[in-house]
C-alpha cells in the first residue's frame, strides 16, 4: 500500500532492570485501519503501547508520525501528535464529572472554556456515534459508558491514531458489540487503531492486519485474512498448540449426589456499599472428585464470590460449608482448617512480597513450626526444600517472593495449598499471566487433585481453560448465576449467551 | 535526568550511599556551622569524636542514648507493622507523668519493688495514652499519624498543669514535682558518671524487642501486616489484633522511656523531662532501617551529636541547636539518599538516546 | 463574658490556622501529606520576625517569610516527589531541620538576654467593634479562602491539582506533568504556611519566641480532615477551633473557672478535634494518590 502510515515504530527495545520487555520492534498503522497486537500476556504488548504514548521511555528506537520522526517523551506529545490511548484501567478521575475529565488535557491554569469543550465533546461523541452525559460523575457511570468516555476524550483531544488495549477484557458482550461498530465508523472517517488483544477470535472479527509479539519480539505481521486462529494461536506460544483434549483426564467425575457434596453454595447473595447487589442468590454444589467452573466476564461477581470462600469477606444472607462445616464468615485461618485451599486471582495480593518464599509457604500454618516460644527456623527452611523440589519451583528459600515470574510464584501459591491436602480447592484465574508450560504444569496439578477426589471450584474467564478442565460450568452475570450445563456436551455459543445475561431457561431450544 | 527501577542492586552500593548521605550531611551543614563563626572540622570533631575520647563523655553519651533507645524502639515496633505512631513524645512524657504519681503515693519503697513497679506504671500510662489513636485506627479507620500526634501537646499540657498545679514543689514553688524518695532512685553503674540503671534496661529491652521482632511468631506476622496488609489477611493473620497489639507496645516503651528518663536522671518531674525524644525516636528507627541492633548504634550516634554539641557551645560558642540541625539533616540525607537503593539515575534525556539508537539501526 | 472581645480574639486565633490549613489542603488535594506543616509555620515565624528585625519593614519580613515557606515546599517536593521517600518520615524530618536552623540562627543573632521587639502590624478599625483586625485576617477570610476556593473549584489549575492528587496516572495520561504540578502545589502550601507562622510573630507578639507555633500546624493538620479536604468546611472549622480556644482565655478569666486548670482548657481544644474526627470518621474519603509517590514505570 502506498499510503504514509499514520504512525510507524522503527526498532524500539525496552528493558526493566534485568528483564527485556521490547526488543527491536518494528510497527505501523496506516488510515482507515484496524492493526491488532496480538500477544499473551507478558509479552510485551502493554509496554509498547505505553512507548508510543509517551508513558515509558525506550531505551533504543525511533517513532514517526505521518513519515517524520517525533520525539514523544510524554503523553502530552503524543496528543500533540494525534495519537490517543485507552487502557485497561481508565484514565479518568472518579470522582470528577465526564466534562472535568475532558478538559484535563485541554485546560490552561485559567478558567477553562467549558461552553467550548461542551461544544466540541458533543462532535466527539456523534462521532463516535454514543450519548454521553457531559456532566455525570465518572464513578456513577458503567464500565461500557467509561470506555466510551475515553474513547469520545481521545476524539475531543483530535487524535488520528486510537490505541486500545486489551478493550474488550471488561465489557460484556454487547459493548463489545457496540464498541466494534464504534470503531468500524472511526476507520471509515480515516482513523488507525491499534487493537491490543489476545483473544483470536476478536482479532479475526475486526482486525485488517494483524502483528504477533512474542517475548518482546514481533514475530510476523501479515493481512488478518491470510491465517487461520490455529496459525495465529502457534506463532504467538511460539509452538503448536494442542489443547488440553477432554479425553486426556482418566477418571471420570466422581458421583453426584448429596453424600458426595464438599463444597456447598448456599444462596449466597451480597449487596455493595452503595446498595448495588454484587451477588444475587448464588446457589452452587461441588461434588468430590469435580471440577465446577464458574465461567463469565470479569467483574461480575466472580471476585466477590472468591473473596466469601476465601475468609475475606462475609456475605449479606446465605451460607457456605465445606463437607458438614458451615464457614460463613470464618476467618481465612478457619477456611483453611476446614480443609479448603485458596489460590486466589490476585496472586501478589495474596503473599507479602518483601517476605521470602519460605516464611510466604508457611505463614498461613505458623503454629505447626514452633519450637518453645520461637519459630523453628530450621523446620522452616526443611519444608520449603521439601516443597520447592515437590513442586519444581525455580527459587532458593530465601529469595523475595515479589521478584518471582508470574509462574513460580503460582507454585508457591499450588504448593502452600496442595501441600495440605485440601479435600475442597478454590482456584481463580489460574494461568493468567502464565506462559505456556507453566500453565499446564498448573493444569496437571488441578487434574491430579480431582483424580484424587478433591472438589475443585474453578473460576476463570478463559473458555478454553474451562471447557478443558472443567466437568460442569457455571455461568455469572451481573452476580447471578444464569445456569449449570454440562461441559462436555455445551458449546461456546451457548455460554457466550448466558455470559451475556441470558439465563439459561430462555435459552429453551436455541442451544 | 530520570529515575529507572534497577535490576539486582550490587552489594556494595547501600554502605556506599550511606556514606554518601554522611558526606551529604557534612558538606550541608557546614555552611551554617560558618554562619556561627566555627569552623566545620573543629565542629564535627566535637560533635562525633571528642565525646569518646573520655571515659566521662563516653558514659554521657551511653547516657543521653537512654531516652533515645526507648523511643527508637517504640516507633521502630510500630512502623513495621505499618502503624505509623507520631505520638511517641506524648507517650513518652504520659509514662513521666504516671511514675511521678506512683512516686507521690508512695514515696518509701525498695528498689527491688520500686524498679519494675515504676516502669509498669510508666508502660501502661504510655499503652494508655496511645490507645485512642490505636482503638480509632483500628476499629475506625482514622488514620493514627493526626491522632498521635495531636496527642503529643495535650500531653505537654497536662504535664504543665500538674507542675503548675498540684505537684508544684511545695518547698521552692518551682514549677517541678518534689523529688522522688531514695529508693525509687535508680542506681548509677558506673562510679563517678551519672549512668543509670536505666540504660541496662533498655539494653534488656532491645534484646527482648529483637527476639521477639525477629525469632517469633508475632514478629513475623506483625512484619507481614507491617509489609502488606492484605496478603497477610489473606494468610490469617488478624491484621486488626497484630496493629493494635504493636500500636499498644510502642506506647508502652515510649512510655516507660519517660519513666526511666524520671527515675533514673531527673529524680523529680519537670517540663523538660522530654526534649523531643518522641520525635528523635522516629529519627532513630528511619536511620536503623527499623532494625533493632543498628537502633541502638543510632541512638548513640545521635546522643553523641547531642552531648558534642554542648561541648561545643561551650568550647566554640556554637549555639547547641546545630546538634538538631545535623540530625534532622543526616535523616533527610539518608532517606533522600537510600531511594537510589532501588532506582538509578538515567543522565541521557530520551531524545538524545532515541537519536543514538536511530543512528545505529 | 465580652463577646466583642470574644470575637477580636477569634479572629486573631483563627488567621494563622486557616493560612496553614488552606496550604496543606493544596499539598493534600495534590496528594501529598506535608507533615513538614509545624516547621515551616515555624520558620514563617522566624524569618518573618527576624527580617523585619534587620530591615524595619514589616512588608519586607512577611515577603521573606514566603520566600521560606516556598523554600520549605521545595525541600518537602524534592523529597516526596522527585525522590519518593515515606511522606510520614520526609515531612516530620522537614519540620525537626526548619526548627532546628531557626533557633540555632535565632540563638546565634538574638541570642540569650531581652527579647528583640520588632514593629507591629497595626490593626484595621483600631476599637471598632467587630471590625477591629488585622490586614492579614481580612485577606484570609475575604481573598486567600474564597481565591483557592474557586481555584480548586473552576479553574484549570485547581482541575489539575485535584486530577494529580485522585488519579496521577490518569493526569499523566491527560498530558499534564503531575511532579511540576504537585511541586507548585507544595511551594504555594507552603508559602501560605509560612505566612500563618509569621502572623504570629509580626501580628500577635511582635517578637519571636521558642516554641511560638505550639503544635498548630498539627492542629490545621486535624483540621484539614475534619474539613474533608474542602475550603468552606475548613473556615468554619478553624472558626470553631478559634472560639473555642479564645473562648477559654475569657472562661479563665470568670470567676466560676478560676480554678479550673488554664492547661486543661488549652487542652480542650485539640481534644475536641479528636472526638471530632472519631465522629467524621467513617466515609472520610482520603484523595485517592494520597501518601503515594508517582512514577512512570
Amino acid at each position: 500500500m502506498g499510503t504514509t502510515p499514520l504512525v510507524a515504530l522503527h526498532g524500539i527495545r525496552k528493558s526493566y532492570g534485568d528483564l527485556l520487555v521490547n526488543d527491536g520492534v518494528d510497527l505501523d498503522v496506516r488510515p482507515g485501519e484496524i492493526h491488532a497486537i496480538l500477544g499473551e500476556n507478558g509479552a510485551g504488548k502493554t509496554t509498547l503501547m505505553r512507548v508510543i504514548y509517551g508513558l515509558t521511555t525506550p531505551d533504543a528506537g525511533r517513532i514517526e508520525v505521518g513519515g517524520a520522526p517525533v520525539s514523544i517523551a510524554s503523553p502530552r506529545d503524543a496528543i500533540a501528535a494525534g495519537i490517543g490511548m485507552v487502557t485497561q484501567h481508565f484514565a479518568l478521575v472518579r470522582p470528577m464529572t465526564v466534562l472535568e475529565n475532558v478538559l484535563l488535557s485541554s485546560a490552561g491554569l485559567g478558567p477553562p472554556d467549558t461552553e467550548g469543550a461542551r461544544r466540541r465533546f458533543a462532535e466527539a461523541t456523534e462521532l463516535l456515534g454514543v450519548d454521553i452525559d457531559p456532566d455525570v460523575r465518572i464513578e456513577d457511570l458503567s464500565v461500557g459508558e467509561q470506555q466510551r468516555v475515553e474513547i469520545a476524550k481521545t476524539l475531543y483531544q483530535g487524535a488520528r491514531v486510537l490505541i486500545l488495549d486489551e478493550p474488550t477484557a471488561v465489557l460484556v458482550p454487547q459493548d463489545a458489540r457496540a464498541l466494534f461498530d464504534a470503531l468500524r465508523r472511526l476507520t471509515a472517517s480515516g482513523l488507525g487503531v491499534l487493537f491490543i488483544s489476545h483473544k483470536l477470535h476478536e482479532v479475526a472479527e475486526i482486525s485488517h492486519r494483524v502483528s504477533v509479539l512474542r517475548q518482546g519480539r514481533i514475530v510476523d505481521t501479515r493481512p488478518t485474512g491470510s491465517s487461520t486462529p490455529a496459525e495465529l494461536a502457534e506463532l504467538m506460544v511460539g509452538r503448536s498448540v494442542a489443547a488440553v483434549l477432554r479425553d486426556e483426564r482418566r477418571v471420570g467425575p466422581g458421583p453426584s449426589n448429596d453424600e458426595a457434596v464438599v463444597i456447598a453454595v448456599e444462596h449466597v447473595s451480597l449487596d455493595g456499599s452503595t446498595g448495588k447487589r454484587l451477588l444475587d442468590d448464588v446457589d452452587l454444589r461441588v461434588h468430590r472428585g469435580e471440577i465446577l467452573a464458574i465461567a463469565g466476564v470479569s467483574g461480575n461477581g466472580q471476585r466477590e464470590l472468591a473473596d466469601i470462600l476465601s475468609g475475606m469477606r462475609m456475605p449479606s444472607s446465605g451460607h457456605v460449608r465445606v463437607g458438614r462445616q458451615d464457614i460463613t464468615g470464618a476467618t481465612p485461618t478457619q477456611v483453611v482448617a476446614c480443609g479448603l485451599g485458596r489460590i486466589p486471582e490476585d496472586r501478589h495480593g495474596s503473599v507479602v512480597d518483601d517476605l521470602s518464599v519460605e516464611e510466604n509457604l508457611v505463614l498461613e500454618d505458623l503454629g505447626q513450626f514452633r519450637r518453645g516460644p520461637f519459630l523453628d527456623k530450621r523446620a522452616i527452611r526443611r519444608r520449603a526444600e521439601e516443597l520447592i523440589a515437590r513442586f519444581a519451583i525455580k527459587a532458593a528459600p530465601t529469595d523475595r517472593i515479589g521478584g518471582l515470574s508470574g509462574g513460580n510464584m503460582q507454585k508457591v501459591l499450588l504448593a502452600r495449598v496442595l501441600a495440605k491436602d485440601p479435600r475442597a480447592i478454590l482456584v481463580a484465574q489460574p494461568t493468567r499471566g502464565l506462559d505456556v508450560g507453566a500453565g499446564e504444569y498448573v493444569h496437571q496439578q488441578l487434574l491430579a487433585r480431582r483424580a484424587d477426589g478433591a472438589a475443585i471450584l474453578l473460576i476463570s474467564e478463559d473458555l478454553d481453560e474451562i471447557l478443558a478442565l472443567a466437568d460442569r460450568v457455571a455461568v455469572i452475570f451481573d452476580g447471578a448465576i444464569m445456569g449449570i450445563v454440562d461441559a462436555a456436551t455445551t458449546t461456546r455459543a451457548e455460554l457466550g449467551l448466558m455470559m451475556a445475561g441470558t439465563p439459561q431457561q430462555a435459552l429453551g431450544g436455541a442451544a | 535526568m530520570r529515575m529507572l527501577l534497577r535490576g539486582t542492586a550490587p552489594r556494595w552500593l547501600t554502605p556506599a550511599l550511606v556514606a554518601l548521605a554522611a558526606v551529604l550531611t557534612l558538606a550541608l551543614t557546614a555552611g551554617p556551622i560558618r554562619l556561627g563563626g566555627a569552623s566545620p572540622g573543629a565542629a564535627f570533631t566535637y560533635y562525633l569524636v571528642r565525646p569518646l575520647t573520655t571515659s566521662y563523655t563516653v558514659l554521657e553519651v551511653l547516657l543521653a542514648s537512654t531516652p533515645l533507645i526507648f523511643t527508637g524502639l517504640a516507633a521502630l515496633v510500630a512502623f513495621r507493622s505499618g502503624y505509623y505512631n507520631i505520638g511517641g513524645e506524648g507517650q513518652f512524657i504520659a509514662g513521666a507523668i504516671a511514675v511521678t504519681a506512683v512516686t507521690l503515693a508512695f514515696p518509701a519503697l525498695p528498689l527491688v519493688v520500686s524498679l519494675p513497679l515504676g516502669l509498669v506504671a510508666g508502660a501502661v500510662a504510655g499503652a494508655a495514652w496511645g490507645l485512642i489513636p490505636a482503638v480509632l485506627r483500628v476499629r475506625r479507620g482514622i488514620d493514627e499519624v493526626v491522632t498521635t500526634l495531636l496527642l503529643n501537646p495535650v500531653a505537654l499540657l497536662l504535664l504543665q498543669g500538674l507542675l503548675n498545679g498540684p505537684w508544684r514543689n511545695p518547698t521552692n514553688q518551682f514549677p517541678e514535682s518534689a523529688p522522688v524518695g531514695a529508693g525509687w532512685e535508680l542506681p548509677r553503674i558506673v562510679g563517678g558518671s551519672r549512668l543509670h540503671l536505666g540504660y541496662v534496661v533498655a539494653l534488656v529491652l532491645a534484646v527482648l524487642a529483637w527476639v521477639v521482632l525477629t525469632q517469633t511468631r508475632v514478629g513475623l506476622t506483625s512484619r507481614a501486616v507491617g509489609l502488606a496488609p492484605k496478603g497477610a489477611a489473606f494468610s490469617g493473620i488478624p491484621i486488626r489484633r497484630t496493629l493494635l497489639g504493636a500500636a499498644l507496645a510502642s506506647a508502652a516503651l515510649a512510655g516507660a522511656g519517660g519513666a526511666v528518663q524520671v527515675l533514673g536522671l531527673q529524680h523529680r518531674l519537670t517540663a523538660e523531662v522530654s526534649t523531643g525524644f518522641g520525635y528523635t525516636g522516629i529519627v532513630v528507627a528511619t536511620l536503623a532501617a527499623l532494625s533493632v541492633p543498628a537502633a541502638i548504634a543510632v541512638a548513640t550516634l545521635l546522643a553523641d551529636i547531642t552531648v558534642g554539641a554542648e561541648s561545643a557551645a561551650r568550647a566554640l560558642q556554637l549555639p547547641p541547636q546545630m546538634g538538631k540541625v545535623v540530625t534532622a539533616t543526616l535523616l533527610l540525607c539518608s532517606v533522600g539518599v537510600l531511594v537510589f537503593r532501588h532506582y538509578t539515575l538515567a543522565l541521557r534525556g530520551r531524545r538524545r538516546g532515541a537519536r543514538a539508537a536511530g543512528g545505529a539501526s | 463574658m465580652n463577646l466583642i472581645a470574644l470575637f477580636a480574639a477569634t479572629l486573631v486565633t483563627v488567621t494563622p490556622l486557616l493560612y496553614a490549613t488552606i496550604g496543606e489542603i493544596l499539598c493534600e488535594r495534590a496528594g501529598v501529606l506535608n507533615l513538614g506543616i509545624e516547621g515551616t509555620m515555624y520558620a514563617g515565624a522566624f524569618v518573618g520576625f527576624a527580617i523585619t528585625a534587620a530591615t524595619g519593614s514589616i512588608g519586607v519580613g512577611l515577603l521573606a517569610a514566603v520566600v521560606a515557606g516556598a523554600l520549605a515546599g521545595l525541600l518537602m517536593g524534592l523529597l516526596t516527589v522527585s525522590l519518593g521517600v515515606n511522606q510520614h518520615v520526609a515531612g516530620i524530618g522537614t519540620t525537626l531541620l526548619l526548627i532546628g536552623l531557626s533557633e540555632f540562627v535565632n540563638r546565634l543573632r538574638f541570642g540569650g538576654g531581652t527579647l528583640t521587639q520588632v514593629p507591629k502590624m497595626d490593626l484595621l478599625f483600631p476599637g471598632v467593634p467587630f471590625l477591629e483586625m488585622y490586614a492579614l485576617t481580612l485577606v484570609a477570610f475575604a481573598v486567600v479562602a474564597p481565591l483557592t476556593w474557586w481555584v480548586l473549584r473552576s479553574t484549570g489549575a485547581g482541575l489539575r491539582l485535584r486530577a494529580v492528587g485522585e488519579n496521577p496516572e490518569a493526569a499523566d495520561a491527560a498530558g499534564i506533568n503531575v511532579s511540576r504540578t504537585r511541586y507548585a502545589a507544595l511551594v504555594v502550601g507552603g508559602a501560605l504556611m509560612a505566612v500563618g507562622g509569621a502572623f504570629l510573630t509580626l501580628a500577635v507578639l511582635g517578637t519571636f519566641t521558642l516554641n511560638i507555633t505550639n503544635g498548630r500546624g498539627w492542629v490545621a493538620i486535624a483540621l484539614v480532615i475534619f474539613a474533608r479536604w474542602r475550603i468552606g468546611p475548613a473556615v468554619l472549622g478553624g472558626l470553631l477551633f478559634a472560639v473555642i480556644d479564645a473562648g477559654q482565655l475569657q472562661l479563665a478569666i470568670m470567676p466560676a473557672f478560676a480554678h479550673v486548670p488554664r492547661e486543661l482548657l488549652i487542652a480542650l481544644p485539640y481534644l475536641v478535634v479528636i472526638a471530632a474526627l472519631a465522629l467524621a470518621g467513617e466515609g472520610l474519603r482520603y484523595p485517592g494518590a494520597y501518601l503515594k509517590p508517582y512514577r512512570r514505570i
